[in-house]
């Protein structure tokens, strides 16, 4: 991966569809990407319903599931990332705003 | 039992697994196009019932798999499953395909989650291969993510859900740790016991250790609308993959007895034998060390050899290449034949594996060498400690096996003593056995002497006499006894009784001739004396003859002499014509 600016942070979430906890893992990093990383995020959607050979290209079984893919390392997480808490101290991103 | 069978074939199509034995026991294999599932604790072979079920699948039903591995990697399961030799490397994706599955042991969990995506990319694999069956292992692993029991629950049915859109035949694995409940009849909270009511069929893995013996088995605990063997059924997790004992009443298929004899090596045991061994039949051997069971081990295998038949020697006591050398000693040759490749002589070690392991290590040796004759010897190496509760299952089954696969099997087994009626082996192998011999040392005058005895030999006339078995450079034969004094003689006294014997015999003759000619003699002087009798009754005749002639002539001259003198007296004139009177 090129690193872009150092800032932007990248994610890719994989759902399935339109099942309840994919729906609720869209909107749960909607509003983590709003309130911490405004301006300086980028989400890829990947419906796994839609293009079901990308799970086994990117090793992906359970869903929804959220890769960070930059800045490295390469996090991932499971679940409708209902515990924005868990995911801020996975992604290292303070409460509040902090920078990095 | 029989009504269920009826409406098993009726009802159930059945998935053949291909493992050897398994599929006898369930009545053809697993229920098509329906959940089976595999339990039993770490390292009990559930992953590898489950591969090989699909390996088979792929290479002998024509059915692509897919092997959904959730907790070895699928480098090192297929590292793994290629040391049984399936030829698994040249199974291509399209026809069985592994996906790694194993969570990320780093894995984050936040809320909830499910296997949508992963089955929604294993639906995309089975429309783009066609895949007919599919393994899921080790779901436990999966399950125990989602901490919470109804999601377990949830996802459970999910998967149930999907393997029926698909109709897939699916097989399930999970670990257990402890004794199943019977029948699942009283669920344990572990999410898994969920998975006992997807299925349609359940078997149960087995895995303990007796006397440091390593023990197999699996039961079959639930099969919806089948019928199935219900006890547990030893296995053995060998060089080729699982294989499983089925028991001698659901595999009763026999090949067709004959009538055929085949020579045990040794012409005159033969004949005592009244031809033969039977071709297909059980022979058993017994006797003490050093009685000359592997010298009729091998007479037989040479004989079998030079009519061409491939046999099989598997010798416990001894390497391969000693057994050459030492039966050479009895002039018994069968290098040329291992060089030829008709015999195979094999020494595996009789310890360290447990009995139902060197039985399917000999399965699986006859059908290689396609063998048309086993010669195991002794057959009580099988019996070591450890090994003796299941030693008697597996000679029991071997038994059936060599029976039904039409192979004619020579076993040895170690017995002491010379009433072998009294045995005790351990193994109770003699009632496997169609013909018994029992060689037995018999020792007198500082001698020790084999003597073989025709214990039984079913649907044969055999000799009821006991004959010694002598080795000797040139061979391996059996010698009249003599029995003196109700006593058997052998080795030195046997000859000299025999010297004594050709002696009389000798003498015997001589005094015959010495008859003959004297007879011959006084025939010759009888016949003469007759012919001299002969010429005297001719004479005696001769005179009796010209006696009665004479007599005649008299007679008549007296007569005429009578006439005369009547005439001269005038008497009777009257009476008497003249002219008989005068001539």
């Amino acid at each position: 991966m090129t690193p872009r600016a150092a800032t932007t942070v990248r994610f890719r979430l994989f759902v399935a569809g339109e099942s309840p906890n994919s729906l609720q893992a869209v909107a749960n990093l909607r509003a983590l990407c709003d309130a911490d990383l405004a301006g300086r995020h980028e989400v890829e959607i990947v419906d796994l319903m839609q293009t079901p050979e990308r799970a086994l290209e990117e090793n992906i079984l359970l869903t929804p599931t959220l890769v960070k893919v930059a800045p490295g390392p390469v996090l991932r997480i499971v679940g409708a990332l209902t515990d924005r808490d868990v995911l801020r101290r996975a992604l290292s991103l303070s409460a509040g705003s902090k920078s990095r | 039992m029989s009504g269920k069978q009826r409406f098993a074939t009726a009802g159930v199509a059945k998935c053949p697994t291909g493992i050897v034995g398994f599929d006898e026991l369930v009545g053809g294999g697993l229920p098509r196009g329906r959940s089976t599932l595999v339990t039993g604790g770490p390292g009990a072979g559930k992953t590898v019932f489950a591969l090989q079920t699909l390996v088979n699948g792929a290479k002998d039903f024509g059915e692509a798999g897919i092997f959904v591995a959730f907790e070895e990697h699928s480098r090192e399961l297929l590292a793994n499953a290629a040391s049984f030799g399936w030829g698994l490397e040249r199974l291509t994706p399209n026809r069985l395909f592994v996906l790694d599955a194993q969570p990320d042991p780093e894995l984050m969990r936040s809320g909830d989650f499910d296997l949508k995506g992963m089955l929604a990319a294993l639906s995309a694999k089975v429309r783009q291969t066609g895949a007919r069956r599919v393994v899921f292992d080790a779901l436990d692993v999966v399950l125990h993510l989602l901490d919470d029991p109804q999601a377990a629950h949830r996802e459970i049915f999910r998967l149930r859900d999907w393997l029926l859109e698909h109709g897939l035949t699916a097989v399930l694995t999970s670990k257990i740790h402890r004794e199943p409940n019977e029948m699942g009849r009283e669920p344990s909270r572990q999410p898994d016991s969920y998975l006992q009511f997807i299925v349609d069929c359940a078997v149960v893995l087995n895995h303990e250790a007796a006397d440091g013996m390593s023990q197999r088995n699996l039961r079959v605990i639930k099969y919806r609308g089948s019928a199935f063997a219900e006890n547990a059924a030893p296995f053995v997790l060998g060089e080729s993959g699982l294989s499983v004992a089925a028991g001698p009443s659901l595999d009763r298929s026999v090949a067709a007895t004959t009538t055929e004899r085949v020579s045990s090596g040794i012409p005159r045991l033969d004949a005592m034998l009244g031809g033969g061994y039977f071709r297909g039949a059980s022979v058993l051997i017994t006797g003490a060390p050093g009685t000359a069971k592997t010298s009729l081990c091998g007479a037989f295998a040479e004989a079998a050899c030079r009519r061409g038949e491939r046999t099989l020697f598997v010798s416990f006591d001894s390497g391969a290449d000693e057994i050459g050398r030492n039966l050479q000693s009895v002039n018994i040759r069968l290098n040329q034949h291992r060089r030829s490749g008709r015999l195979r002589l094999v020494s595996p070690s009789s310890g360290g594996a447990s009995a139902e392991m060197q039985f399917s290590q000999i399965k699986r040796m006859v059908a290689e060498h396609r063998a048309r004759h086993l010669i195991i010897d002794p057959l009580s190496a099988l019996a070591l400690p450890g090994n003796l509760e299941t030693a008697r299952g597996v000679v029991e089954r071997l038994g059936h096996w060599v029976k039904s696969e039409g192979i004619t099997l020579l076993a040895t087994s170690l017995l002491d003593g010379s009433q072998p009626e009294d045995e005790g082996t351990p193994l109770q192998i003699s009632t496997l056995a169609d013909t018994w011999l029992h060689v037995s040392y018999l020792v007198r005058h500082g001698e020790r002497n084999r003597a073989l005895t025709i214990i039984k030999s079913r649907g044969t006339q055999h000799s009821n006499q006991v004959r010694e078995l002598v080795l000797r450079t040139s061979g391996i034969s059996l010698e009249d006894v003599y029995t003196a004094g109700g006593e058997v003689l052998m080795g030195a006294l046997r000859f000299e009784k025999e010297a004594a014997v050709r002696a009389a015999a000798a003498q015997a003759a001589l005094e015959e001739k010495r008859e003959r000619v004297e007879l011959e003699n006084s025939t010759m002087e009888l016949m003469s004396r007759i012919k001299q009798l002969e010429r005297e009754l001719a004479l005696k005749r001769a005179q009796r003859e010209s006696l009665g002639v004479e007599a005649a002539k008299r007679a008549k001259v007296r007569a005429a002499g009578e006439a005369d003198l009547k005439q001269l007296r005038g008497a009777d004139a009257t009476r008497r014509p003249k002219r008989q009177a005068r001539p």
